[in-house]
């Protein structure tokens, strides 16, 4: 009781959060054990901080929205990343949808919904691929006869890599994919500056013969322009590319592909 | 791009800090997502080597003054205690639910400070720097913010009371 130290308000808390020095433990604990009031109070902060720790604790094991994720990546990598897991997600679920349908036996028309997990296919192509440094191709331009050849036989059609020079997008190669109902092909095409576009290529049933518009898709960040011309299904696919230049490469690779 | 990582590992974070201080399940993303895009606008601002969680709550606090600025008028009507009186049993989604009403009813300066000392267990010091206010100013926000919702609960739990014995 000889050298009482004033204990302030601001000792208060720190001691009801556990910050309070360990030199001033002993006089706050004193002071309080003498005012059974003010121990009463400080008891009750601590209580309210367990209390409002446990309310929202649970709030960060909540898996973080895919649109938040997104917000948190930069343009150029991490986004291809976060869209890669959201499309792996995606089509699972469509996978599934889509394997059901099967099951259902149905008549030999392909749905829409059917055109429309195309684009997804090649959107999600397109994010795994695209961000590819070392890797991005199977084949490389210089073999682009080769690359031609090769995938033609595979997918059992004539196809042709389009020339895309006077949109800037010069050919980096291509590579063979599994499609739901057999093998299907990328291209991929960049920029000078690396901007990159993928033209993605699916053989359709013999005999189907048909056609649809032009549509377009953007989720994930990807944007896609796609379209069924006979015996092929194509999606151009890209990232970097805003609408309306993809929509202009959409329109040379049709004009070129016209059988 | 170790910063990149940081910044999606604090996410969580950040979500429940938003939702405590704003109160409302459905929009307590907008703020974060206002957040996230200016972070990634000034991420070259952040000086390497800093907290940079302290930087992005920062981040997040100027959104979210800016935010409650502009819907300052609306906030005020809602400033009295509502029907507290109306509870009958309890639970323990109700007692978070009440904590919850509690801390939305304390003025938002207070909020914040009382928020990111017990969620974010920031020092005092870090919390000063993250506001941008006196470390004085911190300490008496954090004590009237937890005298008001020690009133705020005490008094449910006095209503809670009176129902049973009623």
């Amino acid at each position: 009781m000889s050298e009482e130290l004033p204990v302030t308000e601001a000792d208060l808390q720190a001691y009801a959060d556990g910050r309070l020095a360990p030199d001033r433990h002993a006089a706050v604990e004193a002071w309080l054990a003498a005012r059974p009031e003010e121990a009463e109070r400080i008891a009750a902060y601590r209580r309210l901080n367990d209390e409002v720790r446990a309310a929202y604790e649970p709030l960060l094991a909540e898996p973080v929205p895919r649109e938040l994720e997104r917000f948190a990546a930069p343009r150029r990598w991490l986004r291809p990343v976060a869209a890669v897991a959201g499309w792996v997600a995606l089509g699972a679920a469509l996978g599934a949808i889509a394997g059901w349908q099967l099951h259902a036996t149905r008549p030999a028309m392909v749905s829409s919904a059917d055109v429309s997990l195309m684009a997804r296919r090649a959107a999600i192509a397109h994010a795994t691929y695209a961000p590819e440094v070392r890797h991005p191709v199977e084949v490389g331009a210089e073999q682009e006869q080769h690359l031609v050849t090769w995938l033609s036989k595979r997918l059992g059609v004539n196809l042709r890599a389009p020339k895309l020079e006077e949109a800037g997008l010069s050919l980096v190669g291509g590579r063979l994919l599994p499609g739901e109902n057999g093998p299907v092909a990328q291209l991929m095409y960049q920029t000078q500056v690396g901007r990159r576009l993928t033209v993605y290529w699916r053989p359709e049933k013999s005999g189907s013969n048909r056609e649809t518009a032009f549509r377009y898709a953007r989720e994930n960040g990807v944007g896609v322009f796609y379209w069924i011309d006979r015996e092929c299904g194509y999606a151009i696919a890209s990232a970097d590319l805003e609408k309306d230049e993809l929509l202009r490469v959409a329109t040379l690779v049709y004009k070129q592909l016209e059988p | 791009m170790d910063e990149a990582k940081r910044l999606v590992e604090l996410i969580p974070r950040l979500r429940r800090y938003a939702r405590a201080l704003v109160g409302d399940r459905s929009s307590a993303d907008d703020p974060v997502q206002d957040t996230l895009e200016r972070a990634w606008a000034k991420l070259h601002l952040y000086r390497r080597g800093t907290d940079l969680r302290a930087w992005l709550f920062t981040v997040m606090h100027n959104v979210h003054v800016n935010k409650v600025r502009a819907a300052r008028a609306t906030d005020m009507l809602e400033d009295e205690m509502p029907e507290l009186a109306q509870r009958g049993a309890q639970s323990d989604a109700l007692v978070v639910r009440d904590l919850d009403r509690a801390i939305a009813r304390l003025p938002a300066e207070q909020r914040a400070v009382l928020l990111l000392v017990t969620l974010e267990d920031m020092s005092y010091d870090e919390v000063a720097r993250t506001l941008g206010i006196p470390i004085g100013t911190v300490m008496s926000r954090l004590s009237r913010a937890r005298e008001k919702l020690r009133a705020m609960m005490a008094g449910h739990e006095a209503a809670a009371r009176l129902k049973v014995v009623k």
